[in-house]
């Protein structure tokens, strides 16, 4: 029976690969997943963190257990309206990362060969500086003090229109979020592009469509799974970002991000912030899912 | 009726001259061959008329108005790629649909359109498939469809039936001339491959190194080859190093080696000329011994080596004067293939106005 021994060696083969991946997300992303959902049913304790999930009173001991922080988030609109603005605000940014990174991942893909490489390494260039400092250096250009604000703040002077502050505006978040994210959706969108054969385009020519057509009909629908894959890459992300809108944010420009940040380190309502976490955590596998779907879809 | 007009077309990629000097004039309704082994410059030719690649010198001329600075999509001249390049996310309908959108054909017409092309190319029903859901001979099949769909002025095709298997392409092959019968539209066809040409085309020119070597029918090129090159890559053809002894009486005495052999007067030549004698191996006759006559030219040699082929066999049979012949001999009836062997001493012989003296 060598044919059985063989498959079993297999299969234990398979488990050794695949074994200490797996062992660490359950570790590291699936028990931290469970530990969360379960806090987010328990009640915050009188000092922070989380009071005790059994409770001995008069009446004896019983589970500790509700479901209040949910009743809140449903409740109280100031959370649901903090969720749409941080999806409206992390929609924008993937809209834009799209604009301005698409024609970027065009002119990578279609640049000569010997040249695409450094092109690539120059747009990865900016994760070899540390994020927070990358986001202290926007500070400093939006600031009043910069050449920008300075500038802006001159015209609006002329027309006779009060000076505007940049920095601490969601207009400066949704810059950030923008530069930060950009890498994410040039990257998958240039492995995309760089695959399509030239072929096709010459024919779309040929055919009759001009350069406008030969985009819209051609180039852009092929790309879609890396649209759908870069979107994804920036909108998830991008969603639960928390240290931009701390920095550059100012009141305006918070997101749901700095409110769980809160719960968590300020308030100190873990169950709160659990629930809120949880979320928004559906909100952005909700999102990849459907990023997937339509990548799937536009594959077939 | 002249349709297409190379006057004098250039084209050099650095110190390489990939088109050089070609003047070509095609008529509409043709199914013209441009036919050259490979870096002859055929396909530099093909996208030049195509639009996707600029003369430095030279015009072309399309029904009259020069071709020069009109981009591809407003030429009206429409390509089959070697690759097909069937658009992936759209399906058979819609690759087909394609050339009539882009000219904003009304809805309905574009459905009827699409269906009569399917039924044309014999894939009624297949309108909804994918492109990576048919065979390669489909494929080749839905790439024609799509060119000839908003009848192009001339349909442009770049060694089309290349990636196919052999049995596929003959049955290709049929498929085109009866396409282009029934639509009517010039053919330009690029191949390397002898034998599609001759099969198919009106005309075919013949090139080499970026130059035209010589155009004609079918049976000109292949019957009456200009030269060395045309007679060598067209068919199979015998090449003796031959120079002219005499010429009597519109005959040509050529001097073989250390032997005479007789050939028909073609272009004007004097004695003393060298060039080669080209025979077609079908042209010569091998038996154990032949009669001497006025007609042929007649050797002795012994046969060298044998080539079964099923329908016919090869003989190669090296000549008592030196050098070796090809001699093609049908196997007419079973029992009577391989009627000699390597090694038997046999006579070979041809008629006098078969073969072909071309000076170099």
């Amino acid at each position: 029976m060598a044919a059985p021994a063989f498959q079993e060696t297999r299969r234990g083969a398979n488990w050794l690969v695949a074994g200490p991946p797996l062992a660490y997300l359950l570790v590291f992303f699936a028990a931290p997943m469970l530990i969360m959902v379960l806090a987010s049913l328990r009640n915050p304790g009188d000092f922070g963190g989380l009071a005790p999930v059994l409770l001995e009173d008069v009446a004896g001991t019983h589970l500790n257990l509700s479901v209040e922080s949910y009743a809140r988030l449903a409740s109280e609109f100031l959370y649901t309206r903090l969720f749409l603005k941080s999806l409206g605000y992390a929609a924008l940014a993937t809209l834009l990362c799209l604009v301005i990174g698409y024609p970027l991942a065009v002119l990578i893909a279609r640049s000569e060969k010997k040249h695409r490489n450094l092109l690539v390494l120059l747009v990865i260039l900016p994760f070899w500086s540390n994020f927070l400092i990358r986001i202290y250096a926007w500070m400093l250009l939006l600031g009043p003090q910069s050449g920008l604000s300075q500038a802006l703040n001159s015209v609006l002077n002329l027309a006779d229109i009060e000076p505007v502050s940049l920095l601490y505006t969601p207009f400066a978040v949704v810059v950030a979020l923008v530069y930060v994210h950009l890498p994410f959706m040039v990257l998958p969108l240039y492995a995309n592009l760089e695959k399509h054969d030239s072929a096709l385009l010459d024919a779309a020519q040929d055919l009759g469509a001009n350069a406008w057509q030969r985009f819209w009909q051609i180039t852009f629908p092929l790309s879609l799974p890396g649209v759908y894959a870069g979107a994804a890459l920036v909108f998830i992300p991008a969603l639960g970002i928390f240290a931009i809108p701390d920095l550059l944010g100012g009141t305006q420009g918070i997101m749901i991000g700095n409110v769980i940040k809160q719960q968590f380190l300020d308030t100190r309502d873990w169950p709160f912030g659990s629930a809120l976490s949880l979320v928004l955590t559906l909100a952005a596998v909700g999102v990849a899912g459907l990023a997937a779907a339509l990548g799937r879809k536009a594959r077939a | 009726m002249t349709q297409l007009e190379l006057r004098n077309l250039t084209r050099r990629f650095g110190e390489f001259t990939a088109v050089d000097g070609v003047n070509l004039s095609i008529e509409s309704g043709e199914f013209f061959t441009l036919l050259g082994p490979s870096g002859c410059g055929k396909t530099t030719l093909l996208r030049m008329i195509a639009g996707f690649d600029s003369p430095e010198e030279g015009a072309i001329m399309l029904e009259g108005s020069d071709m020069l600075g009109v981009p591809p999509e407003r030429r009206n001249l429409h390509t089959v790629f070697q690759s097909y390049a069937l658009f992936p996310h759209l399906t058979v309908a819609q690759n087909i649909a394609f050339p009539l959108r882009m000219i904003g054909t009304a809805k309905t017409a574009i459905a009827r359109r699409v269906d009569e092309a399917l039924v044309q190319v014999s894939l009624a029903g297949f309108g909804r498939r994918f492109p990576n859901e048919l065979s390669g001979g489909q494929r080749q099949r839905v790439a024609l469809a799509r060119a000839l769909v908003n009848k192009p002025k001339m349909l442009l095709l770049d060694e089309p039936l290349a990636a196919l298997d052999a049995k596929l392409r003959e049955s290709m092959q049929f498929e085109l001339m009866r396409l282009q019968r029934e639509v009517g539209v010039t053919f330009v066809y690029v191949t390397h491959d002898q034998s599609e040409a001759l099969a198919l085309s009106h005309r075919i020119a013949v090139m080499k190194c970026g130059r035209v070597e010589q155009v004609g029918t079918p049976a000109e090129v292949y019957g009456a080859p200009r030269n060395r090159f045309v007679a060598d890559f067209i068919g199979e053809c015998n090449l003796l190093d031959a120079e002219v002894w005499e010429i009597e009486q519109g005959k040509l005495a050529l001097k073989l080696g250390e032997v005479l052999a007789y050939a028909a007067q073609g272009q004007p030549v004097s004695r003393g000329d060298t060039g080669v004698l080209a025979l077609r191996p079908e042209q010569i006759a091998i038996a154990r011994s032949i009669a001497p006559s006025a007609e042929l030219n007649r050797f002795s040699g012994t046969v060298a080596e044998l080539l079964y082929r099923g329908e016919v066999t090869v003989y190669a049979v090296d000549l008592q004067g030196g050098g070796q012949m090809r001699a093609l001999v049908p196997n007419s009836a079973p029992g009577h293939e391989r009627s000699f062997k390597a090694g038997d001493v046999v006579d070979i012989s041809w008629r006098i106005d078969a073969g072909l003296f071309l000076a170099e």
